[in-house]
């Protein structure tokens, strides 16, 4: 994979930032990567949003992957699990692309495992829900966030399925629904006159062929 | 009624006819979530026309429906809904689910898919495919004809 | 007309109740939820919105009913395995994610596929395109009333169905393309019937476009309504006709070329409002241009192989494997234990139908990858929805949904 990007202007976002740059990765890649030091990273990006000749100012994509799992990760299937070393755990990791100019390049800040990252949401309205999806799956909180709650999954969810040592088939099972307590809503009790009639319980028939699943919380046999 | 209690002639012809009226009436509640949702519009539209069934007021209501049909995957957090839906549908009432998410959780056996609808509530017809092509769904609606055609209880 | 006395009194503000009454009306808000399940065009997502009569003043909006773990699924299954899974994402135009998957892959790896494979895949690539804008206008007129558009639309789609199941076996989840090359050549009769449906294709919407874009109802009901302006809809890294509506003239597939465009003529429309009008008129022109470029593509689809040269992806053709032990073994071995992927990243957006739609994947060596990133329009696109109803009545609140195009397989994957 060759990297197509003239090399001055990474000399010249080197030069610019050589103090927030942790290390600068060319080889292996499309675009080219900066580690970024986690407490620089607010300036740095507010910075190269509108410095001449970068103006890398569209988000395209806030994520961020499980750099360092644990020693012992359950058995279920996973590839080549290579670590990259260091006291870090995961790497949160921003696309950024350039309206003017028509490039990328991306970014990564090192987070550790029960360290809070800053929040982007100043700088990009959108980083919002991104970054409450990284905390649903990975559960790397943002400082400064205004809504850090879980967005894909059940409130009530326990762990962070997208880490490396929670299990692909670990699924859990929850009575009735959390959503409109989390909206800030208050939930009416319903009336429904045919739910003695009509509700699917364990003594009916209709109840027995449907298999009780309530009670399992682990992985399924 | 005959002393040892089999249905008599009248109560038979009464129940074929009911019986019959519901299975050329059957107004479904499309429960659309995923790709499977889409072969469902496909086969309400005009091309493969499930209107020529009886299916034609399609209400999305489940109040006004006697038929739910379930296309696509029910994940864990959709299961309540599910649920709170089927039970406000009145009786006669049947469900098909469409297509191998709703059957069985299809090729998603992940942490946040229920392994088929029928976990939550009770499915009458299964119809294979991911997703079924609408000659697929309107066998799977004719197989249901069947199924209330034959059904011997009384008038329930 | 003032003689009628019906008794009735004229209503009231609702800072003007008397005393005995205001302990009823005191709260005259009333909360509206919308979905997750309504009808079964949108996909499952919920939106609560607080109504002040009629006018929306806050809503919230939850996704995550369709979260199927995708991108832990990456992680699980070799590279060919998880062809099947990007159908599933944004199911109206499957092509598309295909192709953006398998680009990935292949720029992982190093592999150079030949003309004719770019040029097939440029063809499903806008095929998709158009499809995905007739059933994304055809819901947002379904909704609205006008059901003439989705009706006549969907028997489009069902000829491109006819089409696409010639070409690999299935109408929507078609898993056509491979790393390196493709599921199989067109058949025999493939490009006369293409030309054909893009015929059939451009007739009806130009019979459409009358239907709608100047009539009265649907421009009363869509002109001015969820109107976002280029710095909100930046801010919000939104892409696609959304964008472009919003008078950001940016498309990947000019800009950034990829696949055969940089050979193929074709124009992008922008519009300046920011409103559900001009996102419709932005698809129905994109429609067109599709036409356009699939045109150009049928004059010049060059011959020659559809495989590239590398033993490490190219699947056997069925005849050695049936009568060569070397093939046989390969072909096992190819599917039960995949090949080896170098270590390295790669992300490479496409311009799809919604927008920049993206795989990232990190691979460090084996058959798996290490992290897989679907970076899916959709999920932007109704970020900002929350913002583009504050203010409307709640029947535009429909007309904006409808407006973006969200396809739930996308959203939460």
């Amino acid at each position: 994979m060759n990297l197509q990007f003239p090399k001055e202007k990474i000399d010249r976002i080197k030069a610019r930032y050589g103090d927030a740059i942790e290390e600068v990765v060319i080889e292996k890649v499309d675009v080219p990567v900066f580690y970024i030091r986690k407490d620089k990273i607010v300036d740095f990006l507010s910075s190269i949003r509108i410095e001449d000749g970068m103006e890398y100012d569209f988000l395209a994509d806030l994520t961020a992957y499980d750099d360092n799992p644990p020693a012992s990760i359950p058995e279920y299937g996973l590839g080549n699990v290579v670590r990259s070393g260091g006291s870090h755990r995961f790497c949160v990791v921003y696309q950024l692309f350039s309206l003017k100019f028509l490039d990328r390049i991306r970014i990564k800040v090192r987070v550790k495992e029960d360290e809070e990252c800053p929040s982007m949401v100043p700088l990009w309205k959108g980083a919002n829900w991104l970054e409450r999806e990284v905390y649903d799956l990975y559960g790397i909180r943002f400082t400064g966030h205004p809504n850090m709650t879980r967005i894909m999954l059940d409130q009530r969810w326990v762990g962070y399925p997208q880490r490396k040592d929670y299990p692909i088939k670990k699924y859990q099972r929850f009575e009735g629904s959390s959503t409109l307590e989390s909206l800030g809503l208050e939930e009416h009790p319903r009336h429904n006159p045919l739910e003695e009639v009509n509700s699917v319980s364990a003594a009916s028939p209709l109840g027995q062929r449907t298999a009780d699943r309530s009670n399992l919380k682990g992985p399924r046999t | 009624m005959p002393k040892d209690g089999a249905p008599d002639v009248l109560t038979t012809r009464l129940d074929d006819f009911v019986n019959w009226a519901r299975a050329n009436s059957l107004w479904p509640y499309p429960f659309g979530t995923s790709c499977c949702g889409i072969e469902m519009m496909a086969t309400l539209s005009a091309d493969y026309d499930m209107a020529r069934f009886g299916a034609e007021v399609v209400r999305f209501s489940p109040r006004q429906s006697d038929m739910m049909i379930i296309a696509g995957t029910i994940t864990e957090k959709m299961g309540p809904v599910l649920k709170t839906l089927y039970e406000q549908m009145h009786d006669p009432k049947w469900v098909i689910a469409m297509g191998a998410c709703s059957s069985s959780g299809g090729i998603f056996d992940t942490y946040s898919v229920m392994q088929g609808a029928d976990e939550v509530i009770p499915v009458d017809i299964y119809i294979p495919g991911c997703p079924p092509s609408p000659e697929g769904v309107i066998h799977g609606v004719m197989r249901l004809q069947e199924k209330i055609k034959n059904n011997k209880a009384m008038l329930t | 007309m003032s003689n009628i006395n019906t008794g009735l009194q004229p209503p009231r503000k609702t800072d003007q109740f008397e005393e005995d009454d205001k302990d009823i009306f005191e709260n005259s808000q009333m909360l509206i939820n919308i979905g997750p399940q309504h009808p079964a065009t949108h996909g499952t997502l919920r939106i609560a919105c607080r109504l002040n009569g009629e006018v929306v003043e806050e809503s919230k909006s939850e996704i995550g009913y369709l979260h199927r773990g995708m991108e832990k699924l990456g992680e699980v299954k070799t590279y060919h395995k998880f062809i099947p899974y990007t159908d599933r994402l944004n199911y109206c135009s499957a092509l598309q994610n295909n192709v953006a998957y398998v680009t990935t892959v292949e720029k992982l790896m190093g592999i150079e596929i030949p003309p004719r494979n770019v040029y097939i895949r440029t063809m499903i690539c806008e095929m998709a395109r158009i499809i995905d804008h007739i059933i994304c206008v055809g819901i947002n007129a379904f909704d609205l009333g006008a059901m003439t558009y989705f009706l006549l639309g969907f028997h489009q789609r069902e000829e491109a169905y006819t089409l696409i199941e010639s070409l690999c076996g299935s109408r929507l989840t078609t898993s056509y393309t491979r790393i390196g090359g493709l599921s199989g050549d067109l058949p025999e009769n493939f490009l006369p019937r293409m030309k054909k449906w893009l015929d059939g294709v451009e007739k009806t919407f130009k019979e459409l476009d009358k239907l709608l874009t100047n009539n009265r109802i649907w421009v009363d009901r869509t002109k001015g309504v969820g109107t976002f302006t280029a710095e909100q809809a930046l801010a919000y890294s939104m892409t696609g006709p959304c964008l472009r509506a919003s008078n950001v003239n940016i498309d990947l597939r000019r800009d950034r070329p990829y696949l055969a465009y940089k050979d193929l003529e074709f124009d992008v429309p922008v519009a300046k409002g920011g409103d559900v009008y001009d996102r419709y008129l932005v698809r129905l022109a994109e429609i067109f241009e599709s036409v356009r470029i699939l045109r150009q593509i049928v004059e010049k689809m060059p011959k020659g192989p559809i495989w590239a040269d590398d033993k490490r992806v190219r699947i056997p053709d069925k005849e050695r494997v049936y009568n060569s032990m070397e093939s046989l073994i390969h072909h096992f071995k190819f599917f039960m234990e995949g090949f080896d992927v170098p270590a390295g990243e790669a992300y490479c957006p496409m311009e799809g139908p919604n927008g920049e739609m993206g795989f990232y994947i990190i691979s460090r060596g084996g058959p798996k990858a290490y992290r897989l990133r679907i970076r899916a329009p959709s999920f932007f696109m109704f970020q900002p929805v929350d913002e583009m109803i504050k203010g409307e009545n709640i029947a535009d609140v429909i007309a904006v949904i409808g407006s973006v195009n969200i396809i739930a397989g996308e959203l939460d994957r």
